[in-house]
């Protein structure tokens, strides 16, 4: 899959970057076996690849979740509660930033801004933005796009409430 | 080919006046930040209510007005009505119904969602005479902001876009750097270098080819013009960039842009396209012999690449640190050939004074700051949003008259400007008229024009933490200074916002500090003091309440509050906190049903607090957290 990707690039350095990013589109992050063949495909030692491509936060080693959660600790997202989001967030799906759940439906991000300080704190799940969040807000959002939490949690849920 | 423009210009200009003069139309701002608030779904909602209804409208989508608080916007001009265009603002679906049956089909303008009417200067600038804020602000880069459609062209060339390209196309480039000189013009990029010193510098250099670089990386966190002036209207920057690369004799150009601004990317396609459609890129731009395109890089976000020798890297394919200069990019950039760089509304304002002479450009604004400034404005401020005023007033004004100052009768405890390298000012600063060079005096920069602003619920050792937080993950690990001093400086807020802190920290902190400003290789990590610096310049007590007495004075750092349910406060019947509380953390005396926290269970995410009903009140927030001990012991004895 890969191969055919790199061939529509041309072979220049320049391209590096846009052929990083297409790689990850399709193939949801970079593995190894891709950035040894972008490697090869512009003539370059794996190891220049691997630097270019960790110097940016974009860029992704292991895949996405189903569901991508980016949390915005920009500074008007953080200034409105953004790290309470994130919080959140880690403790609902129990993962940190950066992680994903163990059946691989939901993985967590954070990111530097995404200019829509406007409507602070915000977080991206799957390109859509939510705005105004609140830690209360993120077990709706989470519920409304049917995450789950563990059997174990769930029971243990039930039990307290009873 | 001249005649070409003219024609299409002339054509544009004519659909142009039928459609503000005849025609019904509803515009509607779909820039990211009216999405964020609904805008697709008003959007959506419009056209299939339209479309049932059997109204004649035309729905166009237009950028962002700089109105962010108001989204999503909605603007209704309808000639026959006898009425100016009105301008509607929170229009969410459950009003679209009744702006459809009230105005479009009947002769209700539906004023209680009205925000008011919009009128036009000379040059065609929209304002909103209702609105205190266009009292102050003068629009150059946002001119087009949110009335044209960035996706048609047409919209552009008739508000006379282009034109002032072909003219440009004509004269010697000298001339123009002279024009550009009258304005004086300093970069928007944020050093507020001379544009045509730097422009000049690189015409004067034989080596060829050449480049230039629209920096729309606009990586500081809580900034967001550039995003917005792309997003709402591209072909300014385009034409802009076409003038310099005349100036400079650049054959290539590149516009370098966020990955984290899809709508940018998606917009900007557009506008290249169209704009090389009508000859305005491509070979022989106008007949003028020039031959220029421009390139569109996205970056993956790196908080570097927005310094100028990063980006080339970045362009390049190589990983992006910055370098040590001179050799400037002017001399030697770009693939080692001379290179200019500039931002995004650098380029946007060399359209305006190209358009209306530098003479006029160079009255506006200060003696060493002309011009205009945009700003973004966001945080603790009641109309958050885009505001362009003349360089020279003061922040009061800004946040006060243009911003409508700090919502909830809270108080105003400073202003951040200038992003991780910026800094902030306390409330005495508020008469600071905003330049580049009272700016920088007063310990902050004027960067690329993020102003947050931040009242008493905002911790100031905190915020400073924040920043170095963000500039240590972003550091690009070139330069032990910025690699490990930063660090250093991040461990000793951290202790310090822990209550671990003492006051020998705060002297270690400042000499850091100094040093860091003094020993890095580029500006991004020498300005990563400013934060820090201007924290304990202007908020040394609440430092000190956190080193001394494990206080935080703005109840804001985790590990020196607690939280607390006045028991004489809280209704007992009600059981918000209870069933919100995400970890169970709140108990319910069986007898008399007052709340409690379990303070080995609490997260401290502040939901409870947020859920109480306002009448209540019954949580607070306490600090040092032993107090709840004592209070606990209080309300039990």
């Amino acid at each position: 899959m890969t191969g055919e990707l790199l061939d529509s690039y041309p072979a220049q350095r320049h391209s590096l970057l846009r052929i990083l990013q297409a790689v990850q589109q399709t193939e949801g992050h970079l593995s190894e076996e891709a950035l040894a063949a972008v490697a090869r495909h512009l003539k370059i030692s794996a190891a220049e690849v691997y630097g270019v491509a960790t110097f940016y936060n974009q860029f992704r080693f292991i895949p996405y979740g189903k569901h991508h959660v980016v949390a915005c600790l920009g500074t008007a997202c953080h200034a409105m509660g953004g790290q309470l989001i994130l919080d959140a967030f880690e403790r609902e799906l129990d993962v940190k930033a950066g992680g994903i759940t163990g059946d691989h439906e939901w993985s967590l991000d954070r990111v530097g801004c995404i200019g829509c300080c406007t409507k602070a704190p915000v977080v991206v799940i799957n390109d859509v933005i939510h705005a105004r969040m609140t830690p209360f807000k993120v077990e709706e959002v989470l519920a409304v796009l049917g995450f789950k939490k563990s059997k174990k949690e769930e029971n243990a849920g039930a039990g307290a409430s009873q | 080919m001249q005649g070409h423009l003219n024609d299409l210009q002339q054509r544009a200009q004519k659909k142009w006046e039928q459609l503000e003069g005849e025609a019904l139309t509803v515009r509607i701002g779909t820039p990211t930040c009216g999405r964020a608030a609904g805008a697709l779904d008003t959007l959506q909602d419009f056209r299939e209510r339209i479309e049932k209804e059997g109204v004649e409208a035309h729905i166009i989508e237009v950028g962002c007005m700089g109105l962010c608080f108001a989204e999503p916007l909605v603007i209704i001009h309808k000639p026959k009505s006898g009425l100016p265009p009105i301008l509607y603002g929170f229009i969410t679906q459950q009003h679209v119904q009744r702006l459809v049956e009230g105005f479009l089909l009947g002769d209700d303008p539906c004023l209680e969602l009205a925000l008011g009417t919009v009128e036009f200067k000379e040059d065609g600038t929209p304002y909103i005479p209702e609105l205190a804020r266009f009292e102050i602000e003068e629009r150059l880069v946002l001119r087009n902001c949110g009335y044209i459609d960035p996706l048609d062209i047409g919209h552009y060339l008739a508000r006379g876009g282009y034109l002032t390209l072909q003219r440009a196309l004509q004269m010697e480039p000298d001339a123009i750097i002279l024009e550009i000189e009258r304005a004086k013009l300093r970069g928007r990029g944020g050093a507020g270098f001379s544009t045509a010193r730097k422009w000049r510098g690189c015409r004067e250099i034989e080596a060829r080819p050449k480049y230039l670089i629209c920096n729309a990386d606009e990586g500081d966190p809580g900034a967001f013009m550039d995003r917005v002036v792309l997003e709402s209207d591209p072909h300014s920057v385009i034409e802009g960039m076409v003038i310099a690369a005349h100036v400079i004799g650049a054959s290539q150009g590149f516009v370098y842009t966020r990955a984290e601004y899809p709508l940018v990317i998606e917009r900007l396609k557009v506008a290249l396209s169209q704009a090389r459609e009508i000859g305005a890129l491509g070979e022989n731009i106008f007949d003028s012999g020039l031959s220029f395109d421009i390139e569109l890089v996205a970056g993956a976000g790196a908080f570097v690449c927005g310094e100028s020798t990063a980006m080339i890297y970045s362009i390049e394919g190589k990983r992006p640190m910055p370098r040590v200069r001179p050799p400037r990019s002017v001399e030697r950039g770009l693939w080692q050939k001379p290179t200019v760089v500039n931002n995004v509304k650098t380029f946007a304002l060399v359209q305006r004074i190209m358009e209306q002479g530098g003479e006029r450009f160079s009255r506006i604004g200060t003696v060493g700051s002309t011009g205009t400034a945009v700003f973004a404005l966001a945080g603790r401020v009641q109309q958050i949003g885009l505001v362009e005023v003349p360089m020279g007033t003061s922040l009061r004004k800004v946040i006060f008259d243009v911003g409508g100052g700090i919502p909830e009768g809270r108080r105003f405890k400073a202003v951040q400007i200038g992003g991780p390298a910026g800094g902030c000012l306390p409330e005495s600063s508020l008469d600071l008229p905003v330049d580049y060079d009272s700016l920088r005096q007063a310990g902050a920069i004027m960067g690329s024009g993020g102003m947050i602003c931040l009242d008493e619920n905002n911790c100031m050792v905190e915020t400073a933490r924040y920043f170095l937080d963000f500039l240590c993950r972003e550091s690009c690990g070139k330069c032990s200074m910025g690699r490990l001093v930063t660090k250093q400086m991040l461990l000793i807020l951290e202790d310090i916002v822990k209550g671990q802190g003492t006051e020998a920290d705060l002297d270690l902190l400042a000499a850091l500090a100094h040093d860091v400003a003094e020993g890095t290789i580029c500006n991004l990590c020498s300005s990563a003091a400013n934060p820090t610096l201007t924290t304990l310049r202007y908020f040394r007590a609440e430092y000190e309440a956190h080193v001394k007495e494990k206080r935080c004075p703005a109840l804001i750092c985790r590990e020196l509050i607690t939280y607390y349910i006045v028991p004489e406060q809280c209704e007992r019947g009600c059981d918000h906190c209870v069933l919100t509380c995400p970890t169970e953390a709140i108990t319910t005396d069986e007898r008399t049903r007052r709340k409690r926290i379990l303070q080995d269970k609490c997260v401290k995410c502040g939901t409870c607090l947020d859920v109480c009903p306002p009448e209540y009140r019954a949580v607070i927030k306490v600090s040092p957290p032993e107090k709840v001990k004592e209070l606990e012991k209080a309300a039990g004895g």
